[in-house]
């Protein structure tokens, strides 16, 4: 079982903060994986609306380096390489012919043998040892106080024929991974609707609304923060919410679900590059490590108290023990309750 | 010595097209025992029937084989004909060269000799063809409804009034079914409880029908004319003679806040309680499970934390300590009307099931199913008849209908259209609009399917008279905003996106079958499909019969039905049950299963696998009448001549009539040119 780490252009561009908090909490979990060697572009939003051809040949190429450097599975943990990835990966499968006519266009050995993974898939699997790790810390977890709205986007469910690892409209992973966090996720409404996405540049206002939609509906289902698993989406959301409209309402910060992820596990904040978005993530780091600190203070006077109260019943027992002649078992506690 | 007449059918075209029928005649005739081969355009037609019998008196024949269809076709017709001709008619085989030759080949000369081959195979077992009679079996002459809906009220009254005797049995604790629940009824919008009700009451009170309420179907056994059928008849703590309905347990029962079932969860009924003022019968049930007096058993308390309604009852009825009882009914045939459940959508499924939960049903208060809007309209209902919405009780100023939810949908839902939708929702708007005339009807729509006697002129009304609006498209998803109901969709007519503002959304969810089918049709050893809709024996010509002789199947229990077609089809099945009653015996097919008891064992091999129930345990006994050893014993009135025993015996002790193992050797033999 290798797995091959496919980055795209936008991990290690505009969303650098994911490729960090993907690679530290790799690093956490024993998670190995090596990059593809001269990766190219998986094709986007632009190449498949070109040409259908053009659009399969583009991730197969990824696909054959995997294949070549010895992988089983890759990780395209941007959605939109995700995607087309798969659907590449599909289309070859599905469609005859089309195999033939891919190696012809590739030069290249392509026997399409590789898993593609999405991040939840890969984070879905790992939701045991995270929880594990979770339950093992010494300090309380710093995310049982923390509501989130789990966001995938079109992308990651999409088409079902060549995604296939969720439900297309009511997906449930990403959801398993924030509770193996320790966090609530929230139960809303706009998990699957469309943020907008490449539109970001050609029609913004379009954008805006759509996304100011998701926003609206988080916050109004009681969520502190929206998780994401896709740059595009993560750009609309957190980039564009400046120029949205929010009638006085607080800024929603927008997380990576790797983020989250190092956040449960403990790991040190500079590996997670919160510090790179443009909402603010501070006031609520801050509100989660006050909860922690006040959580341990609470843990601790609770322990003190139940050590003085067993502390009290062991002598009342004992007093009672020798006023009736050890058969008190039923009075002896009712009476030192108060 | 064998006398055989072969007879080849050309089928018209379908046979002679690509098999020399002139010679496979030809080449049959000279195969030993046969003394006349025939070839003609159509055997099955008067013509051809005569050339059979004229054969059989003229030849004096032993056996006749029919080259021709598929024995499913014809077998009934030339052996029917062989009779007239004084020939035993289980000696009269059909050869089947169309369905396994004619129409699955194309090259002629091959098609030929194969069926040469097939008319040989025919012949060789003809040769050991026995000449058989008909079983006959007795008839008890009562029969069994189960499901006392619209359909299972209609069947009962049609076989009473036909003289005969019927058991209706209802899980429920009064008859009615989801017809009792409907305020008014489409084409006509005449009142469903007005035109119901009497029909109850009928049932009821006809000398003819026992009724069981609050009972289900525990056991059946038996086979068609002889039935035995064990009723679970649930405790209902209320003595059904003793009690005289006058509600005053009802006045008394402090747990009034239980969901109530009629009302589809909108309205709230005591703990005992009829499910409406026109119940049939009127008794109550007490619910155990939100019963404080039980609740408190339950939880182990020592005295009894209630007992108010059996202070209240005036003529003592009511008795905490009843069980669950046993009543066996003998019966000659089952009419199953058990009806349909609506899809509940919601977002937790059972397995196998999606849902839909982008819908928010469940969640959203004022996202109801077209039941609720039913009692919500009904003057029975708990608003007294007034629209109002469930979160709030405000007179909805925007209510969206969508329609095709979980139907025609093959990968979220069901795959199959639930009929009535189209219908009752064009019914909704009308309702609605009659009630609210300010306010605003959408409905969103895949095709608007208004097939039946006035029902297009229905559906058309509700938009030309009424006002409702009409958008062609899908919804993608509902979820509440404050105090609305947004609702997204898509008009695939002007190709744009949709969202209202709605006060509250009615979704026309699809048509299920009742939960339990399974269990119920296994216990009837009757198919049902992926969707668990029972199977009816023929789609087209035998609607209301299942593949087990004497059970018969009426309204949605076999598909989505309106009232119109469940009535139409319990009325059917009650003229199947009277013809099969109209004698004082059964005649069944012959060709059974037989023991031969000198070799059996007793291993029971066979009883293990038949399908049918049909195999029992026989004494042996030695020469002073002391039992000695167990046999098994094919019942020929159960047996349905599937041989599954035939293979599975060790000792090779079981033949099937007309299908023996020296037949089927003679038949490979044949084939083999030996």
């Amino acid at each position: 079982m290798t797995l091959a780490y496919y980055p795209g252009c936008s991990m290690h561009g505009t969303s650098r903060e994911y490729e960090e908090s993907l690679l530290a909490v790799a690093a956490a979990l024993g998670l190995d994986f090596a990059e593809i060697d001269d990766w190219s572009c998986c094709g986007a939003s632009s190449a498949h609306a070109a040409d259908h051809l053009l659009g399969v040949a583009l991730p197969a190429r990824n696909l054959a380096l995997a294949e070549a450097q010895g992988a089983d599975r890759v990780l395209a943990p941007c959605a939109a390489c995700y995607n087309r990835l798969s659907g590449a990966a599909h289309a070859v499968a599905e469609e005859p012919g089309l195999a033939a006519r891919v190696r012809d266009v590739l030069e290249r050995p392509f026997a399409n043998t590789v898993k593609v993974l999405s991040i939840v898939e890969l984070l879905r699997g790992l939701a045991p040892a995270i929880e594990e790790r979770v339950a093992a810390r010494l300090e309380p977890d710093p995310l049982a106080h923390l509501s989130v709205a789990t966001y995938w986007g079109c992308l990651l469910v999409r088409p079902p024929l060549a995604t296939g690892f969720d439900d297309a409209e009511q997906p449930t992973g990403m959801d398993e991974v924030v509770a193996a966090c320790g966090a609530r996720p929230v139960r809303w409404n706009m998990a699957v609707e469309c943020c907008g996405g490449a539109f970001s540049i050609a029609r913004t206002s379009s954008v805006l609304r759509l996304s100011r939609a998701i926003i609206d509906d988080a916050r109004r289902c009681g969520a502190d923060a929206i998780v994401a698993a896709c740059p595009l989406c993560h750009a609309n959301l957190d980039f564009r919410q400046s120029a949205m409209s929010m009638k006085g309402a607080p800024p929603m910060p927008v997380l990576y679900i790797t983020q989250l992820v190092g956040l449960a596990l403990g790991l040190p904040l500079d590996l997670l590059g919160f510090d790179r978005h443009f909402v603010d993530t501070q006031p609520l780091l801050a509100r989660l490590a006050d909860d922690a600190r006040r959580a341990a203070a609470g843990a601790a006077e609770r322990e003190a108290a139940r050590a003085a109260k067993a502390a009290a019943r062991a002598q009342a027992g004992a007093a009672a023990a020798t006023a009736a002649g050890g058969g008190g078992e039923r009075t002896a506690p009712a009476g030192a309750v108060p | 010595m064998s006398r055989i007449g072969v007879f080849v059918c050309h089928c018209g075209e379908n046979i002679a097209r690509t098999v020399d029928c002139a010679a496979v005649a030809d080449a049959l005739r000279e195969h030993p025992g046969v003394v006349r081969a025939e070839d003609y355009k159509y055997m099955c037609s008067d013509p051809g029937q005569q050339l059979v019998k004229k054969a059989i008196e003229e030849d004096g024949l032993t056996g006749v084989v029919v080259c021709a269809c598929s024995p499913h076709m014809h077998e009934t017709t030339f052996r029917r004909a062989a009779a007239q001709a004084g020939l035993n008619p289980f000696v009269v085989e059909m050869a089947n060269i169309r369905e396994h030759c004619s129409w699955i080949h194309d090259d002629r000369e091959r098609a030929t000799a194969k069926a040469i081959d097939i008319g040989r195979t025919i012949v060789e077992k003809v040769k050991q063809d026995r000449p058989l009679e008909t079983i006959r079996i007795p008839v008890t002459k009562r029969a069994l409804v189960i499901g006392g809906g619209i359909a299972g009220i209609q069947a009962a009254l049609d076989i009473a009034d036909g003289g005969h005797e019927v058991v209706l049995v209802e899980k429920e604790a009064s008859i009615g079914g989801h017809m009792s629940q409907l305020s008014e009824t489409f084409p006509t919008l005449d009142c469903s409880q007005c035109i119901l009700t009497p029909r109850m009451v009928e049932a009821y009170q006809h000398p003819r029908i026992t009724l069981h309420t609050w009972s289900e179907i525990e056991k059946v056994d038996g086979y068609i004319g002889n039935f035995t059928v064990t009723i679970r008849k649930k405790a209902r703590s209320v003595d059904e003679n003793l009690c005289n309905g006058c509600g005053d347990c009802q006045a008394a029962c402090p747990s009034r806040k239980v969901a109530s079932e009629f009302d589809a969860g909108l309205g709230k009924r005591t703990a005992i309680s009829t499910p409406f003022p026109q119940a049939v019968p009127n008794i109550p049930v007490l619910d155990r499970a939100n019963c404080t007096l039980f609740k408190g058993r339950a939880k182990g308390l020592a005295k009894d934390a209630c007992g108010k309604c059996k202070e209240a009852c005036l003529k003592g009825a009511i008795d905490y300590d009843t069980e669950d009882t046993f009543v066996t009914e003998e019966v000659g045939a089952i009419v199953v009307a058990t009806g349909f459940q609506l899809y509940d959508i919601g977002r937790e499924q059972p397995a196998g099931l999606k849902g839909y939960g982008e819908y928010g049903y469940g969640e959203v208060p004022d996202v109801i199913d077209g039941l609720q809007f039913e009692r919500l309209a009904s003057a029975s209902g708990p608003t007294g008849g007034e629209i109002l919405r469930p979160s709030d009780g405000a007179v909805p100023r925007t209510v969206v209908f969508v329609k095709c939810v979980g139907s025609r949908d093959p990968e979220k839902g069901m795959s199959y259209c639930s009929k009535i939708c189209c219908m009752y929702t064009a019914k909704h708007t009308m309702l609605y609009k009659h009630k609210v005339h300010d306010g605003r009807a959408v409905v969103f729509y895949m095709d608007i399917r208004a097939a039946g006697k006035g029902y297009d002129e229905f559906s058309r009304r509700a938009i030309e008279e009424d006002g409702a609006e009409y958008v062609r498209g899908r919804v993608s998803r509902i979820f509440r905003d404050g105090d609305v109901v947004k609702v997204w969709g898509y008009d695939t007519l002007s190709g744009r996106q949709v969202v209202i503002d709605a006060d509250m959304v009615v979704l026309a969810t699809a048509v299920r079958p009742q939960p339990g089918i399974a269990e119920l049709a296994q216990k009837l050893s009757v198919s049902y499909d992926q969707d668990g809709f029972l199977n009816e024996a023929h789609p087209k010509l035998r609607p209301v019969e299942t593949n087990t002789a004497g059970v018969y199947l009426a309204g949605a229990c076999q598909a989505p039905r309106d009232i119109p077609e469940s009535v139409a089809m319990a009325s059917a099945t009650a003229a199947k049950v009277l013809g099969l009653f109209s004698a004082d015996e059964l005649e069944r097919d012959p060709s059974v299963a037989l023991v031969n008891e000198r070799t059996c064992s007793g291993c029971f091999h066979c009883e293990r696998v038949c399908p049918y129930g049909a195999v029992e345990h026989r004494d042996v006994c030695d020469m002073e009448g002391h039992v000695c050893g167990h046999v098994a014993w094919v019942n020929p009135g159960v047996c349905q001549g599937c041989g599954t025993c035939v293979a599975v015996c060790p000792s090779k002790s079981v033949e099937l009539a007309g299908f023996t193992d020296s037949q089927v050797y003679a038949e490979i033999n044949a084939l083999a040119g030996w």
